[in-house]
This record gives C-alpha cells, structure tokens and sequence, in this order.
C-alpha cells in the first residue's frame, strides 16, 4: 500500500491541475456583472430594493440559526459516534424511552419555528402590498421573449418588446461562445425604469407560462397566460440590472432574459421623451405628405380625445370653447392651433404632445373641414413638427 | 447460483423440503407467473435499480451539457426532453418501485406472514410496470421527442407536446394503478396478516412507515391521474380545463398536481426512515428511541403533508393569506421530522456502536438528509422562496433529501438485508467504498448548486451565463463520479452476492438486529412462515 502512496499523489496532483485549469480557464476572461451575476457568486444578488435587503436578512437569519442547530444536533451526534462505540469498550445502555425528552423536543422547535415565522409574516405583506404605485408596466411574457407596456404614469403608452441579442443565440449553438460579461443577458430593449419610483410589474403571457424574474429587485411572478397577476419594486439605485425567465416554457427557455435599466428621474424623463418620439417615428413618416380625404377619415378617429370636451359637434360646453366657427381654427395661419394643441392653454386646456405628428395634422385638419368649418386647409405631420419643442 | 435466483440451492433449515412439495414454475415462468413476495420483491429491487441506471444516464448528459456554456451535446429542446425524463423515470420508476421491492421482501418476514395478502395482484401490480416502463423511454423515439414540459407536466405548456405526451400520461396511468394495487396489498397484509402477538404498537417502524404510505398512495395517485387525464382529454376532447383560450385555468392544474405532488414527496421519505429506525438500533445494539413517538411523528408528517402543497407555488402570485398559511404549515412539518432525527441521534447515544456500509449508510442519511431538511425550511420562507423558486438551490434541496435522503436509506437497507436475500456477505471493504466515494461525489454534484441558485441560476436551462461555469464543471464532475459509484455498487456487490460469491450469511449476521426476518435462515427460504409463528412478549422474536 505504501508503495501506491505517491503515485496516487501524483494522481491526486494532476487531477487537482486539470480541475484548476478547466475552472479557470473558462471564467478567467469573465468579469462580474454588475447588476448581474459575479463570477462565482456564492450568495443572492446584492439588494438594491428594501425587499431584497429583507430577504437577504431572513435568508442569513435562517441560514445562522440553521447552521447553530445543525451544529448542536451534530455535535451531539458526532460525539456519541467517537464515544459510544464497542472498539471503544462502550457497552449499550437499555434507556428507550421518555416522554420528558420527547416534549421537551417538539415544544422548543416548535418555538423556534415560530421565531423564525414572525419576521416573515411582515416581509410577505410588504412584499404583496402593490397599492400606490408611481408607474405600472405589464409585462407579457411571449415564447420567447418579453413584451413591456407602460399603462400608467409617465411614459404612459409606450410599449416595446425585448428579445435576447441573436449574436448570443447563434453564440450558444456554436458550442464554444466567447467570454461574454452578459452572455445570455444582453437584450435589444431593455425595461427603463426611474430610480426611488414604486414601480408596479403586472404580469401576463402570451402562450404558455413564463416567470419575471429580477434577483437583485427580490421578485419573482409568473406570467401566466390569461390572467394577471403583480408584483412590485422600488430601486434605491441606478444602473442595469438583470433576470432570466424563471418557469419552463419550451425550447429557447434559456434565452428570454430581463435586462432593467434604472435611471434617474430626469435622464428617465429624457428617456421617455425619445422613446415616445421613436415610436411615434416608427408609427408613422412624418414627411409623408397626405391627401385631404386620408386626413379627414384620421383625424375623425383622433377627434374622440376632443369629443370628451368639445363634443361631437363642435359646439363646446360652458367654459370649454366651441371649435366650430372657432377664428383660431378658421385662422389659414395654422401655427396658434397647433402649439394650442401641443401645448395646451392656461385656460384649462390640456396638453396633447403625447399624440403623434401625423394624429395632431390629422384631428386639426378635421376640426377645419367640419360641421359649417369649409375651410379646405390641410395640416401636414411636418407642419406639427416643426412647432414642438 | 443464490437462493434468489434458486430456490433448490443449498437452503437451510426445515424449509427446504417444502420447496419440493410445492410445486412452482421454473426458469422464466418462475419470474413472469411469480406470487411469491420474496421473488416480486427481487424483481421490484432489479427493475428499480434498471430505471435507475437509465434515469442516470439522462442526468449524466444533461452534466455533460452543462460542463460548459454553450451547447455543444444536445439541443434545447431535447435538453428540456432529458430534464423531464430524468425526473419521471427516477421518481416513478426508481425511488418508488425500489422502497415497494423492500415491502414485498421485508414485510412478511418481519411481521410473521406467509406472502403478501393478494399473491397474483402482486404480480399483475410489477408486470404492469414493463410496459408502462417501455413506453416512457421508447417515448424518445416518437415524432417531437419525449415529453419536454418538465416531471411537473405544467399546463398549459403539455398542450404544446407532441404524441410522446400522450404515452407519458398513458405510462403515468399504470404506473398509478400499480402503485394502488402495490398499496391495497400492503395495507391488507400489515392489518390481517401480523403474526398473533404482534399488535399495532409492537410492529417493526418500516411497516409503520409504509402502512401510512399506502394510505398516501392511494390517497394521492387518483389525484395525479385525474390531473393528467384533464390535460388529455384539453389535448385532444376539446376540454379547456388548463386552457385559458378556452376559460380554462393553468393555475388548476398546479393545486391539483401539488396536491398529488407534496405527500408523493413523504411517499418518496417515509419508508426511508422505517429503513433508517431498523439499522441505526442494530448497529447501536440498543433498542429504537421512542418508538411511539417515532409512529405518532410519521402519521403527523402524512397528515400535514396535504395542507402544504402550495409553498410550491409562491411565485404564481397567492393573496397574502394564502402564502402564509402555506407558509406556516411547511414550517411546521419540521417539528416532527426534528424528532425523528432526535431520536436516531437518542438512539446512538449511549449504545455500543459499530460502523458496517449499512450503519455507515444510516448515519450518512441522517447527517446529509438533515441538510436538505434545512434547506427545506428555507425554502419554505415564502420571501426567500421568492429568490430561490425555480433555481438550482431547489435542485440541490431536493436532491439532498432524494438522493441522500431515499436512495441512501434504501443503500443502507440494502446492504442490511442483502446476507438475508442472498445467503451471502457483501464485501465489506467494498461496501465501505462505495459509501465514501458516493458520500464525497454526491456532496460534489449537489453542494456548489446551492451557490448556483443562490446566484440566481434558473433550474432547467440549457446554457447559463458564464459566470455560473466554474460551479457547473465541479457538480458535472462530481455527477460522473456518483455515476460510476453506482454501477460499481451493482457490479462489486449486488452482483458477487446474487450468485453467491462470498463469505456465507449466518441466519443473524448482525448481532444488535431484532425482528422476525433475523429468526429465519439466511438466505430466507422460499416458503416462510406458512404458519404462523409463536412470539414472544416483544414480538421480536419466535418462541417454541
């Protein structure tokens, strides 16, 4: 046997090289993800919402008191097995029974257990409270992919999917992709989202079960398909955080992830702004130059929004003013409607800039060419544009 | 040969005449028309340990998948095939056939009974298992795969499947059956077979722990089968039970699943801490530690595991009432899994130990179960679970309490009473390796997952971020090392012994061992106790 005893070293040796160097090799040119995963992490996520750092707290709470008893009962165990045995002389006792012993044991982790519930309780209610939120955004889980709709708040209206960088797809068939920070992470849209700003995630899905998952926020819920269910956050700091899709949902499961981007309130505002007028690019050409007929049948469409106040007919009510007959409308200069409608007026009309170029040419060009308006004028998108900002 | 495989070989005692006047089958009739316990037990153990060896295979290639990032062995979707099957094929397939097989063997001996209560319902209950076996593997080679929607077969992503779908539910359906006929029979033979003298209180704890079982399996599996059934009759009947197109609800299938699926995971434990309650007092030399207690511990646990099947469903979005009642209740499942482990340790303490591959196995169990257990309670914190749901710290939870927990129970039962089925003596030097080289392996596999899903590494991915590699290399290692230790264990063990290369077994190779399967020659005869036999006051022992 001794004579074994260095080669087996030297197996021992070369078995501990391969490991190292199949380890590192592999994770040496991989850094941390910040708001993702470290290399090696051996811990949840670092916390940037309150429920996360009270998840951290319990899970260390419940890890340290489990350790003490494991150790307790261990210790107890490990004693018994150096001290109780016949190579040890140890003779066998003939105790089996006491019903001092067996309540004292159901009664005192009974207790713990208790203990440990207390604190729980309060984290679960926190956690399931999604009143009062600053924006709510539904998020709608797609095979495979995420789809972000912001239904409340601001940058209301906006709606994006966010599907996994293809590189990174075609990276993971080739078998051998490249050291990659956020492989598997990096997304063409990520959700932005403000800092400080209780945001409330309404889930859904599409097709089949998928879950929303961000570890640093603490939450987790399922997008199940035809329902809806919520969840809630409120990040105490900026920058990108990251999630994958939490529940089996067919073939590319691995590769829908969640990238949150959090941003200060004005850079978000700034977002939401170039986001709105991304889409509102996207939806329509603003150099498009329309025909009176295609405008009159948009604009009576985006007409409803006014109809609220001004009424179906033109004619206002009280202090709201009549469009019909209105001089500002008849006005062949267009540029007081136009910023009337972008910018609103002191007098309590409301600002409608969120609507697109091509849906404010559209609804001023009906509001001149209706009821007894024959003005004949046509508002074109470029016309509008030229009067934001 | 062996008395397993050859009941005319070299059996001892006044037994061995009664082979001849009974006149059974041989050779292949022997096993396919087989009524005897001890034969159905042995081909319960062979076919467990069969699907065990498949169901390996399937985890091995899903390690070797994810050695590294990218995919370089399998694609996605046969990825999600090989997650599923894993799963079924070891839950029902191993673990569960495998603790039957140790019911058919032990039951009768310890409580004194000729065979099982329903002979030929004993046979039809295995062979009912072959095809069922075959059509889940063979389900890989129908058009689209195997089943892909993980062992959970969630809704409404089974209606995705293709017709390998079908045959799962099919396969599950008689897997089902057999598993309530495995119980009927149980339950009949412990409560009107026991030998006169053996009362309630007085039987040995793995009948206890399997009398409570049968009464989950029979209470549970129609629960499965009515869930599987309503996701086959929304794939192909029109029915929207799941289908939320249709007004259907996916969260459904999940209570009624869980409801089947929590006490399946007692099914899975219980009569792995009957096997543990006879081992650690014979290696003790001293006698179980509150016994009563240990009976009333193993009702409490059945009867709570039906009012916690939601914590596996924190994440589906519960009102707050919801998620702390299911909250409170895992927590307090616990409290008598606790006393269980105190009284083992109780046991111990004071007794005049040994350490032999069963003992060794015992203790293994309860230190490394004990860790699951833990980790169960954490994850029964419904704000922790909300971190860990669906990652790999689940996985590694419930491995420690499946692997370490059933398999290493039924190991140390195993090698406990394998000198009774074979006649023989395991080699112990072997024995003892395989324990330390599948204590050390398994802990390599499963330890660095806790550190995945604390990361936030989602179970059932086919590729990970590259952060997650180094963790993922270590468990791969570990997984084909606890692989290899398992084919050793059938290969330098179970095999030597079945053809009865070895030291011959005396009636008692262990001198702390009580019960009536220790008052029988070894190998244990064909025919035992075929009248029932006088016991003493402990109904440990036969007298006169």
């Amino acid at each position: 046997m001794n004579s074994l005893r260095p080669l087996w070293h030297k197996a021992g040796q070369l078995c501990l090289a391969l490991c190292v160097s199949l380890g590192s090799g592999a994770a040496m040119a991989v850094n941390d993800l910040k708001g993702g995963p470290a290399v090696n992490q051996m811990d949840l996520h670092r916390p940037v919402t309150q429920i996360a750092m009270d998840q951290r707290t319990l899970n260390y709470g419940m890890m340290y008191t489990c350790l003490a008893i494991f150790v307790g009962v261990f210790g107890v165990m490990f004693y018994s097995i150096f001290k109780h045995r016949r190579s040890k002389g140890a003779k066998a006792a003939n105790f089996h029974e006491s019903t001092t012993v067996e309540i004292l044991w159901t009664i005192v982790p009974f207790f713990i257990v208790i203990a440990m519930a207390l604190p729980a309780t309060k984290v679960v209610v926190a956690m399931k409270d999604t009143s009062a939120a600053d924006l709510t955004i539904k998020a709608t889980g797609y095979q495979w992919k995420w789809g972000y709709d912001y239904l409340k708040g601001e940058g209301e209206g906006i709606g994006f999917i966010s599907t996994l960088d293809a590189g990174h797809r075609q990276a993971s068939d080739s078998g051998h992709p490249e050291p990659m920070d956020d492989y598997l992470l990096k997304v063409d849209n990520p959700l932005v989202v403000p800092v400080d700003k209780k945001i409330r995630i309404i889930t859904t899905a599409n097709d089949v079960i998928h879950a929303f998952m961000v570890p640093a926020f603490g939450i987790k819920q399922d997008a199940l398909p035809g329902f809806v269910r919520d969840t809630w956050f409120r990040a105490t700091e900026t920058g990108d955080f990251y999630g994958q899709c939490a529940e089996l949902c067919g073939k590319e499961h691995a590769y829908m992830p969640i990238h949150v981007k959090v941003l200060s309130a004005t850079d978000y505002t700034a977002w939401v702004q170039a986001k709105k007028k991304e889409l509102a690019a996207k939806a329509d050409d603003p150099n498009k130059v329309w025909a009176l007929p295609d405008l009159l049948a948009r604009g009576e469409k985006v007409y409803s929004n006014c109809a609220t106040c001004h009424l179906a007919n033109g004619k206002g009510a009280g202090p709201v003013k009549a469009l019909d007959g209105s001089p500002v409308v008849l006005d062949p200069d267009h540029g007081k409607q136009i910023s009337t409608v972008l910018n609103g007026t002191a007098a309590g009309m409301p600002s409608w800039k969120h609507l697109s170029d091509t849906d404010i040419a559209a609804v001023i060009t009906y509001t001149k060419n209706s009821w007894s308006n024959k003005t004949g004028q046509l508002v074109q998108p470029k016309d509008v544009a030229a009067f934001r900002k | 040969m062996s008395a397993v495989l050859d009941p005319h070989g070299q059996v001892a005692g006044d037994h061995a005449h009664d082979d001849h006047a009974h006149d059974h089958p041989h050779g292949w009739r022997r096993w396919l028309f087989a009524t005897n316990h001890k034969d159905i037990g042995t081909l319960y153990l062979l076919f467990s340990f069969t699907m065990l060896m498949i169901g390996g295979v399937l985890a091995l290639l899903i390690r070797a998948e994810l050695f590294q990032p990218g995919l370089q062995i399998v694609n996605p979707q046969l990825f999600n095939q090989l997650t599923t099957m894993h799963g079924l094929i070891m839950v029902f397939g191993a673990i569960m056939p495998a603790f039957v097989g140790f019911a058919n063997w032990m039951i009768p001996l310890q409580i004194g009974a000729g065979d099982m209560a329903f002979a030929r319902m004993n046979n039809f209950s295995f062979w009912l298992m072959i095809p069922a076996a075959i059509m889940l593997v063979a389900s890989f080679f129908m058009p689209g795969g195997a089943p892909a929607a993980g062992w959970t077969l969630y809704a409404p992503l089974t209606l995705q499947m293709g017709p390998s779908m079908d045959a799962g539910i099919f396969a599950m359906h008689i897997l089902g059956a057999s598993s309530i006929m495995g119980s009927i029979n149980i339950i009949v033979t412990i409560l009107n077979m026991r030998a006169p003298g053996m009362t309630l209180m007085k039987m040995p704890m793995f009948c206890w722990t399997w009398l409570i079982t049968a009464y989950l399996l029979i209470a549970v599996m129609p629960v499965l089968a009515g869930a599987i059934t309503m996701t086959l009759t929304d794939r192909h009947f029109g029915t929207s039970f799941f289908n939320p197109a249709g007004g259907g609800d996916p969260i459904m299938y999940q209570h009624i699943f869980w409801f089947f699926g929590h006490p399946e995971v007692y099914i899975m434990i219980l009569p792995a801490f009957g096997i543990i309650s006879h081992v650690v007092p014979a290696f003790a030399r001293k006698r179980l530690f509150g016994y009563t207690s240990m009976v009333y511990a193993t009702a409490s646990i059945a009867i709570l595991s039906f009012i916690v099947w939601a914590h596996h469903m924190y994440a589906t979005g519960m009102p707050v009432t919801g998620q702390l009642f299911f909250m409170y209740a895992t927590m307090l499942i616990s409290v008598p899994t606790g006393v269980k482990v105190f009284n083992w340790i109780a046991t111990m303490w004071r007794g005049s130990m040994t350490f032999e591959t069963p003992m060794l196995f015992a203790v293994g169990f309860i230190f490394v179960f004990t860790m699951g257990g833990f980790t169960g309670l954490i994850l029964s914190m419904a704000p922790i679970d909300i971190q860990l749901q669906d990652t790999y710290y689940v996985v590694a939870h419930f491995h420690y309490v499946l692997v370490a927990g059933s398999l290493y129970a039924m190991f140390a039962g195993a090698y406990y009473w394998l000198p009774k089925w074979t006649g023989v003596m395991y080699s112990e030097a072997l024995g003892k390796f395989h324990f330390w080289g599948s204590l050390i392996t398994f802990n390599v596999t499963f330890f660095p997952m806790h550190f995945l899903g604390l990361a936030g590494m989602p179970r059932r991915y086919a590729d990970y971020p590259m952060q997650f590699t180094d963790f993922n290399m270590i468990a791969s290692i570990g997984a084909f090392g606890f692989g290899l230790m398992q084919v050793f264990f059938f290969l330098f063990i179970v095999l030597p012994c079945m053809r009865g290369k070895g030291q011959p077994a005396p009636q008692r190779p262990w001198d702390g061992a009580e019960g009536l399967e220790w008052e029988v020659p070894s190998p244990a005869p064909f025919h035992t106790f075929e009248t029932p036999p006088k016991l003493n006051l402990a109904a440990t022992k036969i007298v006169g």
